[in-house]
């Protein structure tokens, strides 16, 4: 079993990775998809713009590839601090 | 074969498969029944997930309100798909650690309160029993269309099928049938597409079809659409109509919703270890992902065939005569779910913006059933699509129930009312819980506060005000005592169902709403986006509440510390 510095040093990485995998969500959905739209009409695709493609389909690109990365760096964190199962 | 006996076979053919699994799987012991022995691997797991998850909201409804929403809608899309970014990385893991079998035993626990755990309880009910309102509403409108009756009898017949189904087998039946489920509902699903996809466009990948020319015209498929649009008076199909605030907190509360639900996350108490919870999640996604990015090409490609059928010869000229309209505007006319009436005497299909000129009415649950009809594709396309829009309903109709059932007989009976109940009482009341849950979403479901996707949309938007900031705050603090939980959860789910039933109508009964969501009480919050205020309430409630009360016991912060942990997680136990 982990001693408490060490599981503590454990959950601070976790949170810290979690908010920065949380910026790029916001950014991927809520940014790119709704509140950056008007900024981005000039980006065409497909008879519409980059906001709309964002809001279809770009923003489930984006968290498929967050869950994974965020699995695996998790995977290798729980090794290195010694509470992987 | 006519289309009505192919649809059958097909049908049939896809039940006998899913209860011959779940007579194959039948549930002996009580743990089996609620969490199959936890022995899923995490692919089969994520699979499962994704038919639990995609109900006859995600088949059967959320293409065609995309179809006639266009952009605005996108928060279906993102919303259904961002929560499960906060499941893996906010809820699923440490709830696996934490190891029991429901959600309203980790809030008991954590909030060390018997009535935190009942509030949570409440809170459960309410959001599952509005979940399969809409689920209702979904399989009476495939049950009409493919035993060509009205929709009331559609919905009976339905509703029988569910409980037959959900009585049958525990969680384990249920997790082996979901996987067969899913397949069903994902060849059912893309199939068409793909064909649909091909015609308009060329691309054989749904997804990139919506981008790509139209063979038609050589312009893109949108601005094809759009033209279309324009020439009939509709409203632009690409373009922002709802307000940024309206879409953001729809958004919000769909995403934080799917991260609250009960029934997606006790999927996640299934796997054998922590890392296993993470990496299912995503799986979850993958299958998740395969329908949610084919879901709006289908909604384009539905809404130009439907106006390519009525005007045969392009939106300048003359509309189709109604005796000359294609079978399946005949068929579906027989469920009451699309309309023709002949305002202006012509015997012709005018179809347009204008409320007066219209003489079309298409119920937009229908669109998505319709489509392969509308595209003329093959009598078996059009057999596997009912197949796959009724085992998207009943699977997610299945696993609800079993929520709704296991937070009566394990969480409410045995946990609280009569903890000495033998394993035999615990399955006949968790059995008496799931037939009054269908008897009452049926008696709903009749009228439906919405198109099935919409009322799926407020179970989320109450899940998301009540369940998911409790069990956030769980993990994530350790400073939220009994008394700020249970505030918090009250007070997020009061004033969002109140907010709800101000603009459904009072127990969603027809008549009794103050405001309607064309016009709504606050802004343009309309009451489908209210989840995300419903849990900002939550949220800052408890916070207030805790920090002016005693903070919680060291037994209390250190289960707290070890949930955060992943090793030691063993096999779950239910006490």
């Amino acid at each position: 079993m982990a001693d408490k510095s060490s599981s503590n040093a454990y959950w601070k990485a976790n949170v810290s990775m979690i908010r920065v995998f949380l910026v790029i969500w916001f950014i991927a959905s809520f940014g790119m998809g709704i509140l950056f739209r008007p900024m981005l009409k000039g980006i065409e695709i497909g008879g519409t713009d980059l906001g709309f493609w964002f809001a279809q389909q770009g923003s489930i690109l984006v968290f498929l590839v967050l869950i994974f990365t965020y699995a695996a760096r998790m995977n290798k964190l729980d090794r290195e601090h010694g509470v992987d199962e | 074969m006519d289309q009505f006996t192919l649809n059958l076979l097909v049908v049939g053919a896809t039940f006998a498969l899913y209860i011959g699994i779940a007579i194959w799987a039948r549930a002996g012991s009580t743990a089996e029944f609620y969490a199959a022995g936890r022995g899923v691997n995490p692919v089969m797991n994520g699979m499962a997930t994704g038919a639990d998850w995609m109900s006859a909201a995600s088949f059967i409804s959320m293409a065609g309100i995309i179809s006639f929403g266009g952009y605005d809608t996108s928060a279906y899309l993102m919303g259904w798909t961002g929560g499960y970014v906060l499941l893996a990385m906010l809820l699923a893991p440490y709830l696996r650690k934490f190891g029991k079998f429901t959600v309203p035993e980790f809030i008991g626990d954590r909030f060390y309160s018997s009535s935190a755990r009942m509030v949570a309880v409440v809170c459960l009910i309410v959001a599952s029993i509005t979940y399969v309102i809409g689920q209702m509403t979904g399989v009476g409108v495939a049950f009409s269309r493919f035993l060509e009756v009205d929709v009331a009898t559609g919905l009976y017949i339905g509703a029988a099928i569910v409980f037959l189904y959900a009585v049958l087998g525990g969680m384990k039946g249920i997790t082996y049938t979901q996987v067969a489920q899913y397949v069903v509902l994902i060849i059912a699903y893309t199939i068409p597409a793909v064909f649909i996809s091909l015609q308009l466009t060329g691309n054989p990948i749904p997804g990139l079809g919506l981008f790509s020319d139209a063979t038609s015209t050589g312009q893109p498929l949108l601005t094809t659409l759009e033209g279309m649009l324009k020439d009939l008076g509709f409203k632009t199909y690409t373009e922002q109509h709802d307000t940024t605030l309206n879409m953001f907190l729809f958004t919000v509360s769909l995403m934080i919703g799917t991260a609250g639900l009960p029934h997606v996350i006790v999927r996640f108490f299934t796997v054998p270890k922590v890392a296993d919870a993470r990496s299912s999640a995503g799986w979850a996604l993958v299958f998740i992902a395969l329908l949610y990015l084919t879901a709006p090409a289908v909604g384009a490609m539905a809404r130009m065939n439907l106006i390519s059928t009525v005007y045969p010869n392009g939106t300048t000229e003359a509309p189709i005569a109604y005796d000359a309209r294609p079978d399946w505007v005949a068929n579906w006319e027989k469920t009451g779910l699309l309309k023709f009436e002949d305002k202006n005497g012509d015997g012709l299909i005018n179809y347009t913006a204008s409320e007066d000129e219209n003489e079309l009415t298409v119920n937009r649950d229908i669109m998505v059933l319709a489509n392969p009809e509308i595209a003329n594709l093959p009598g078996w396309v059009i057999a596997l699509i009912a197949a796959g829009g009724l085992a998207a309903a009943l699977s997610t109709a299945a696993g609800l129930l079993m929520a709704i059932s296991s937070a009566v007989s394990h969480d409410l009976i045995k946990g609280q009312l009569n903890p000495n109940i033998s394993e035999k009482g615990e399955l006949l009341a968790a059995r008496i819980a799931m037939a009054v849950a269908i008897a009452v979403a049926t008696y709903l479901g009749l009228n439906p506060p919405g198109f099935a996707a919409q009322t799926v949309a407020l179970a989320f938007g109450l899940a998301a005000a009540s369940i998911f900031p409790a069990l956030m705050m769980g993990i994530f603090s350790k400073r939220i005592n009994n008394v700020g939980a249970v505030a918090g959860m009250v007070a997020g789910l009061v004033v969002t169902i109140i907010y709800i039933f101000l603009h459904k109508g009072w127990f969603f009964i027809a008549g009794t709403a103050s405001f309607s969501d064309a016009d709504p009480l606050l802004l343009s919050i309309k009451s489908t986006s209210f989840g995300a205020i419903g849990a900002l309430v939550n949220f800052a409630v408890a916070f207030a509440v805790s920090s002016a009360t005693k903070e919680p016991p060291v037994e209390v912060q250190e289960l707290v510390e070890s949930i955060r942990i992943p090793r030691g997680a063993g096999s779950a136990t239910g006490h």
